[in-house]
């Protein structure tokens, strides 16, 4: 489904990325951890069409298509999803209506019709009974003066309207506490098929103990310096990344 | 033959054509001496630094339309907020159109200036309150000078007016150039509440300009919610100067939509002579082209535990230029005032311009006031994160700017206005978002 080959991106002139490869494919779930300032965050915000970064070299397809050339409303309507590790607050947009217009501009460029209010309202109410939210919450702006944790409920119950192809969870167990981070785990793992793969940024195993991936991969300066079974998410737990670091530099 | 000079020599026409022996004739002329000696405002003034009306004011104008004109309904409904049962005050250039409007007397007064000035019933009316609070400025004194037609609305104590007033006038471009002289008069007494709201539109491309005068009187715990829809056509001006005096605990809110319009200038003064006062002033100014909006506000705070809120936003693109210079006084015995001013804008792009200038005068020292303006762009964040939720750029700006703009809609208390201001918005912007979902 996805294919990152040798992806080099940079800010201001400064190499981020240094030659990623990574192949995702349908029912998968790929974690990947690595110290602060290894490119985590970058790596995920490239794949969602983000253009605060300059791609220098290498290439990322879905099912085939190069990215390169789409814009992140593009790549969304194409199935990719990217939870935020800081999501932006947008006063005087309430959420239902931030979902409504989500839904229906990606339905347009599908070339289908909008979605019957009913129907719409049905998927919302669904959704947000998945995830443990609160109606009240869904009339309020958009992530304006939410918690953390809301932030990052918000984000999921996003993900469950727009039913995406490729996930990518950013950070996402930031700042949840145990109920919500069990929430939230439990509601990607419903929303998980054979169809859709999620891949998840994270620096702690806390959430890969409720979500298990079936790929780690270690982010370290830029490249993937690591990959493995879930097993490599304990042993970083456990050990954290100097051993990876040293292993790097010999 | 200057404007200034024709609209002097205009006068002694208009005299033939209205009753000279009424004491409204010794104001009128009072006025014209007042704008012959003042005469339109300069660059030099403070007040008109940014809005240079020079070039507007090289236009022929016609002050008097040569002939009446008629309009069907069908033909300018868009601009009425039809859905809802209203009443109708209406003016095709500048004369009343009996065809277009819905009027009462039944109980209260909602109907013409010409009729208020002429009948000796509302003579006490007039004398107690017609020229009272409008400054003697040149461009205030030329409108008195022409005072002659436009909305005459009293509501007597204790009256809930339930169907909104709409006060519109009309221009059909039968005239090369037409400037227009409105002046309305608003009296609400005691417990009543009204609602209003006013539009001038231009009909074709013919340059109008219109210099308006509206005196809004609100008396003990009267409510008074007043509307300003500004989206005329390219070549038209508006000059709008409304002064509000308001009574003890009473409540006065303007909300002022400048979305259209070759140069809009709006001044809007409030005068608080009473406690527990509460003045609103609100506005959204949406433009682009070369399009020119000015908002000159000032509340002035005469008497103590009174309180006053200013939200400004604005949304400047192409070569696009804004004003807003507020003044908030606070006098000495008006302690505990609470006064709140904001202005906030987005550039859309690097050539458009806002000049904006809080002016606070305060000289009580147990008040609140605070004021604060910004100049931005849209947040790129945000755009990046509507833009991967599959909302594509145009709309999503969109949607950034409505968002901006919206603690200024959400006060809006009738929702088929607020309905449509949407629509006007998302057609603004050449979106089709249904912000009101």
């Amino acid at each position: 489904m996805l294919k990152i080959k040798n992806l080099h991106a940079s800010v201001e002139g400064k190499a981020i990325l240094r030659g990623i490869n990574l192949e995702v494919n349908p029912g998968e779930v790929h974690a990947i951890m690595g110290p602060n300032g290894s490119g985590k965050s970058t790596l995920a915000t490239v794949i969602a069409g983000s253009e605060e970064y300059d791609v220098e070299e290498g290439v990322i397809t879905l099912n085939n298509e190069n990215l390169d050339e789409l814009s992140a409303d593009e790549r969304a309507h194409r199935g990719v999803f990217l939870s935020f590790q800081y999501p932006v607050e947008i006063p005087g947009v309430t959420v239902t209506n931030f979902m409504k217009t989500a839904i229906n501009e990606t339905r347009k460029a599908q070339g289908l019709k909008d979605m019957p209010a009913n129907k719409m309202l049905k998927l919302i109410r669904e959704k947000s009974e998945l995830l443990d939210i609160d109606r009240k919450f869904l009339s309020r702006s958009l992530n304006e003066g939410f918690s953390g944790g809301e932030k990052k409920r918000n984000e999921i119950f996003q993900m469950a309207m727009l039913e995406p192809k490729l996930a990518i969870l950013d950070e996402t167990d930031s700042g949840l506490d145990i109920d919500a981070l069990r929430i939230v785990a439990n509601g990607v793992n419903k929303l998980k098929s054979s169809d859709n793969a999620v891949i998840i940024i994270t620096h702690y195993q806390r959430l890969l103990d409720h979500i298990i991936p079936d790929f780690v991969h270690v982010l370290f300066d830029g490249k993937i310096v690591k990959s493995g079974s879930a097993e490599l998410a304990h042993k970083l737990e456990e050990k954290g990344y100097d051993w990876i670091k040293e292993e790097v530099n010999a | 033959m200057k404007l200034k000079e024709k609209l002097i020599s205009s006068f002694l026409a208009f005299e033939n054509q209205v009753d000279v022996d009424t004491y409204v004739h010794d104001i009128r002329s009072e006025a014209i001496k007042t704008f012959e000696d003042k005469g339109f405002p300069n660059k030099k003034e403070e007040a008109w630094k940014y809005t240079s009306l020079n070039k507007l004011l090289k236009n022929d104008y016609s002050v008097f339309p040569k002939q009446e004109n008629a309009l069907e309904y069908r033909e300018v409904k868009q601009y009425f907020l039809h859905d809802i049962d209203t009443y109708k005050i209406v003016f095709i250039d500048g004369k009343y159109s009996s065809h277009l409007s819905e009027t009462t007397h039944d109980a209260m007064d909602i109907c013409l200036m010409s009729a208020a000035l002429s009948k000796p019933k509302y003579r006490i009316l007039i004398e107690n309150y017609f020229n009272k609070i409008a400054t003697k400025e040149g461009i205030t004194s030329l409108n008195t000078s022409f005072a002659k037609e436009g909305a005459y609305i009293h509501i007597p104590k204790n009256k809930l007016v339930e169907k909104p007033i709409q006060i519109i006038h009309f221009s059909t471009g039968s005239e090369a150039a037409l400037m227009l002289q409105p002046r309305n008069l608003i009296v609400v007494d005691e417990n009543s509440h009204v609602q209003i709201i006013e539009r001038h539109q231009s009909l074709t491309s013919n340059p109008v300009l219109t210099n308006c005068v509206t005196e809004v009187f609100a008396n003990k715990r009267a409510i008074i919610d007043y509307y300003k829809v500004q989206n005329d056509k390219q070549d038209a001006s508006l000059i709008d100067n409304t002064f509000i005096n308001q009574k003890q605990e009473s409540h006065v809110s303007v909300h002022t939509f400048s979305f259209g319009g070759q140069l809009t200038r709006n001044n809007l003064n409030y005068y608080q002579n009473g406690q527990r006062i509460d003045s609103t002033l609100k506005g959204i100014t949406l433009i682009g082209d070369k399009q020119h909006v000015d908002h000159n506000t000032l509340v002035h705070h005469i008497e103590p535990n009174c309180e006053s809120h200013q939200d400004y936003k604005g949304i400047f693109g192409d070569n696009a230029t804004g004003v807003f210079n507020g003044k908030v006084v606070v006098e000495k015995e008006a302690q505990k005032t609470n006064a709140y001013q904001s202005n906030n804008n987005i550039l859309v792009n690097d050539k458009a311009t806002i000049n904006t200038k809080p002016q606070l005068e305060i000289f009580a020292d147990d008040v609140k006031c605070s004021h604060g303006c910004t100049i931005g762009q849209l947040n790129e964040d945000a755009l990046f994160y509507l833009r991967s939720r599959g909302i594509p750029e145009k709309e999503a700006r969109a949607l950034l700017m409505y968002a901006f703009a919206n603690t200024v809609l959400e006060s809006v208390k009738i929702p088929e206005l607020k309905k449509r201001i949407n629509k006007l918005i998302a057609n603004k912007l050449g979106v089709n978002i249904g912000f009101d979902l």
